[in-house]
């Protein structure tokens, strides 16, 4: 184990650009490796990498690994999983933090599991423990009811995926320049099983990527109809923001399930989250009660929305939205 | 086409409640009920039967109760269900069950022939870590696809899914045998009628234990065999004391609720 030296920063790629939770990651990244001493490295993966090396540079690691590649060009589970089993075999981390994304979730169990060591899906706060000197992993449980911290105190690397949003990115700094160590792994033959046939991209405009919005403004049960996702829009629009939704809206057919915020929907920790409609059960909760700022406008006023609100409003969101929506529009313009 | 579902008895989280005193889960009393992830899983293997012929095998690892939940799953249209079940097995974290469940795959194996696919569900809601459906893949050496949504066959060797992105939806085709974990689908599960109901009832669930399985390695299950450890839990506080106005008058409201954003630089 004492063999085993560094943190790695694992940087996923979407559309050649370095997702957002991978530079999140080297925040708490720094911290960690500065409180244990060793070096924080980002490792990127992928084809056509320069601009994503410049990026990832400026946000501070000590060191970057580069496998940049024909086989990476896009994501692939077995082809991914054995260059990073071939990187952590070589260079011997003691930490890997991936990003919870599907692609994250994706490799981290495999990884971990080809090198037999524990992963700790999902966190929302790293730290170090302070007996052991071990990686505290702090996740959700019970669909938000119950936090747990986890340690991986006899194998490495400890690895764990944690969730985008919750660590803010360390300002760019363009003029650093650190160490880049490039690898070559072509993947051999017989290794990859999965073909990508297409990518159904985001043609329509229903797919959101809510994990990564500043601003959501969501609508349940309280719309009352499908047409009335019309007001969530609209406000959605005033604010810049992405379009999410509960469950019950969801199950009602009102609107497609890559809207759904909750327990068996999407974990959200925007900046602004705004519920309309939204009663706030404990499924709807666990994907949103991290949101920085939480706005509720609920007709009920003993909705539990209110509870985690800190800006709660109760009345007629039909004569609300569109009105908070023309007033942030007023406001925007300078008018 | 043969399938095995893993499944797992989970407790309905809709149901649970905070003691306020000792500030812990209350349990008692909570509906157990199956993952609904693995009813996903469960309806889409059973889709597919119903096009291409075959079985539907489910396996749960738990204590004697999670037989309740296998039931459930026959009445739902699989056609046998195994329990794997051993007090060996207890404490063990997603590494060590996804371990488990794999030499208990191999063991139905001998039985029952080769599984074509492995559907799980994408997590399970009390866990909520996704982990185990791609380990078992990894312990087994076969394909995966995780986060799907549809599956169809291509040929006899051949499927094809659709996997569920952050922002976008891919098709992908992979060689069997391969492990599939399935995301909330465009139809609802299956609930089975009063004749399947009945047979569920009668049906014989084999237990399968740690004695059965002559090849599983004891110093990778259960506690010990686990490499991740909890060193704490605790309940998150997630009320805060927010401000709270009755819009008496919409235009007053609308101004002040966009002033309090744009005083938090939200606008």
């Amino acid at each position: 184990m004492s063999e085993h030296r560094n943190l790695w920063v694992y940087i996923e790629i979407e559309n050649g650009k370095a997702k957002s939770v991978g530079l999140e990651l080297l925040e708490p990244g720094r911290r960690l490796a500065d409180q244990t001493g060793e070096k924080l490295v980002a490792v990127i993966i992928g084809k056509d990498l320069e601009a994503v090396i410049r990026e990832v540079m400026s946000r501070g690691p000590d060191e970057i690994i580069v496998v940049d590649r024909e086989d990476y060009s896009y994501y692939n589970t077995e082809a991914y999983t054995y260059a990073m089993e071939q990187l952590v075999k070589k260079y011997r981390p003691s930490t890997i933090l991936i990003g919870a994304t599907n692609n994250g979730r994706d490799i981290g169990p495999r990884l971990s599991c080809r090198l037999s060591t524990g992963l700790t899906a999902d966190c929302t706060a790293l730290g170090i423990d302070e007996e052991s000197g071990n990686i505290a992993w702090t996740r959700p449980a019970f669909g938000g009811n119950l936090m747990a911290t986890i340690l991986c105190p006899d194998s490495r690397p400890q690895i764990g995926t944690v969730r985008p949003g919750v660590f803010k990115k360390v300002k760019a700094d363009s003029a650093r320049s650190v160490p880049v160590i490039r690898e070559e792994l072509p993947v051999p033959a017989g290794t990859v099983r999965t073909r990508l046939i297409e990518v159904i991209e985001d043609l329509a405009g229903e797919m959101v990527n809510l994990e990564e919005a500043q601003v959501i403004v969501s609508g349940g049960r309280g719309l009352g109809k499908p047409e009335n996702f019309s007001y969530i829009h609209d406000l959605a629009d005033a604010m810049g923001g992405a379009v999410g939704s509960s469950r019950a809206a969801v199950d009602a057919g009102w609107i497609g399930h890559i809207h759904q915020i909750g327990q068996t929907g999407k974990t959200v920790q925007p900046r602004i989250y705004v519920a309309c409609g939204i009663s706030g059960a404990i499924q709807h909760l666990a994907g949103m009660s991290s949101s920085d700022i939480i706005i509720a406008i609920n007709s009920d006023p003993d909705a539990p929305i209110f509870d985690v609100a800190d800006y709660g409003i109760v009345g007629n969101l039909f004569e609300i939205i569109p009105a908070l929506a023309a007033e942030i529009r007023r406001l925007k313009s300078g008018a | 086409m043969n399938s095995l579902v893993c499944i797992k008895q989970v407790p309905d989280t809709t149901e649970i409640k905070i003691d306020p005193v000792t500030n812990t889960l209350i349990r008692a009393g909570v509906p157990s009920i199956v993952n609904p992830f693995d009813s996903y899983a469960l309806e889409m293997a059973v889709r597919l039967k119903e096009q291409h012929g075959g079985t539907v095998t489910v396996m749960s690892m738990g204590p004697e109760q999670a037989k309740e939940a296998l039931r459930s799953c026959l009445t739902a249209g699989a056609d046998r269900a195994y329990l794997v079940s051993d007090r060996a097995f207890g404490g063990s974290d997603t590494l060590a069950t996804s371990y488990i469940l794999s030499c208990a795959l191999q063991y139905l194996e001998q039985e029952l022939g080769k599984f074509d696919l492995i559907f799980c569900g994408k997590q399970a809601i009390d866990g909520d870590t996704g982990q185990v459906g791609p380990e078992i893949a990894e312990h087994l050496g076969i394909a995966q696809l995780t986060y799907v949504a549809e599956v169809e066959m291509k040929n006899d060797k051949t499927i094809r899914a659709v996997r569920e992105g952050d922002s976008y939806r891919e098709v992908l085709e992979t060689d069997l045998p391969a492990v599939i974990t399935v995301i909330k689908t465009a139809w609802e599960p299956r609930h089975g009628n009063l004749k399947s109901k009945m047979a569920a009832r009668r049906a014989e669930i084999p237990v399968i234990t740690a004695g059965q399985l002559s090849q599983i390695d004891v110093t990778r299950i259960g506690l010990k065999g686990s490499p991740t450890k909890v060193k704490k839990t605790f309940t998150p506080d997630l009320k805060k004391s927010g401000v709270k106005v009755v819009a008496d008058d919409t235009g007053d409201c609308a101004c002040n609720a966009a002033a309090y954003l744009a005083g938090i630089k939200a606008i």
